[in-house]
């Protein structure tokens, strides 16, 4: 196993494609290729929306057997995980988690506490220390 | 009675055709109160259900309604797709364990239950639940068609008074006030458009 794959992954769903490639840009900038990093913006059109197809995709192209923490930004980006992470299926569907926590501030602290090799629950726990 | 692959296929053609013709209704609904996209986004989800009507109505009819969900959740790319989407794919699955002859409102509960936990709503935020459940309801009661088509025109327009607490108009606050909510409005078209389209087929 990679030192990548052993670190939780991240994924960045936005119903822009521009803001989740943005961001997705930032994480990166930030840890490098030491954390899976995967995201989904726009409707299956590539136009403002989401996609629950597309965001499957993202989160098995950033799958890690540590687990994933998604990132969304408003209603559908939320309801469309959660209906690509019950695609996803069991067990994976049990290592990924919907964080409750802004979505460039959280993605990119996820990403840094990722990168140090800490657990789903504590990647998660640090992003969403951020909400109010 | 109508077989189930003429039935399955008359229902998507309605259902699209109902869409279509109120597409930008919808959206002028939606740009009041939230992102402006429902029309377009609905008629999408019924175009590819449309685009897929020979194979959906070859199927039996638990697995045509849970393929025709999934089909929705896959391309209406907005909150109303996983919304839709469950209430059909759980419906499928309900018809699929229930015997032949089970009661169809005790399966369209369960399905409306799904949509509540699915959007972490209930009646009276908003949405289409406000439309689904009394729908549910004279579908219980036994109501004739056309009673319930007019129970879903009522109860979509029963929205307006309500503030939205669930989805993009929640943003909006007390500002949602006096707009219908425009999944409660396309449920509602879709009622109708259903009821209609069962009572001009009803067996001889």
């Amino acid at each position: 196993m990679t030192a990548t794959t052993m670190n939780v992954g991240i994924v960045i769903v936005s119903h822009s494609p521009l803001v989740a490639r943005g961001i997705a840009d930032m994480v990166r900038q930030m840890v490098g290729d030491s954390v899976p990093l995967a995201w989904s913006g726009g409707n299956v059109h590539g136009e403002l929306g989401t996609d629950a197809a597309g965001i499957l995709r993202a989160i098995e192209s950033a799958w890690s057997e540590a687990g994933v923490a998604v990132f969304v930004d408003l209603g559908g980006a939320e309801t469309n995980s959660e209906m690509a992470i019950e695609m996803l299926g069991a067990p994976r569907s049990a290592r990924v988690s919907i964080c409750n926590a802004p979505l460039v501030e959280g993605a990119v602290m996820a990403a840094a506490e990722a990168s140090g090799g800490a657990s789903l629950s504590k990647v998660v726990a640090t992003a969403e220390e951020l909400s109010p | 009675m109508q077989t189930e692959p003429k039935l399955i296929a008359g229902l998507i053609e309605v259902c699209r055709a109902t869409i279509a013709a109120n597409s930008d209704h919808l959206c002028a609904l939606d740009r009041a109160i939230g992102d402006g996209d429902h029309g377009t986004n609905m008629r999408r989800g019924c175009e590819a259900v449309s685009a897929e009507e020979a194979n959906l109505s070859s199927l039996p009819l638990p697995d045509a309604v849970e393929k025709i969900g999934l089909t929705l959740v896959m391309n209406i790319g907005g909150a109303a797709g996983p919304l839709y989407g469950t209430l059909l794919m759980e419906m499928g699955r309900e018809l699929r364990t229930q015997e032949a002859g089970g009661a169809f409102p005790i399966i369209l509960k369960r399905a409306i239950d799904a949509v509540a936990r699915r959007g972490r709503a209930t009646a009276g935020d908003k949405t289409l639940l406000d439309v689904l459940y009394p729908v549910q309801d004279a579908l219980a009661h036994r109501s004739r068609l056309s009673d319930i088509a007019s129970r879903a025109e009522l109860s979509a327009n029963d929205t307006a008074p309500m503030k939205a607490m669930r989805g993009r108009a929640a943003y909006l606050g007390d500002r949602s006030i006096g707009h219908v909510d425009p999944g409660a409005s396309s449920c509602a078209l879709l009622t109708v458009a259903i009821c209609r389209y069962l009572e001009e087929n009803r067996p001889e």
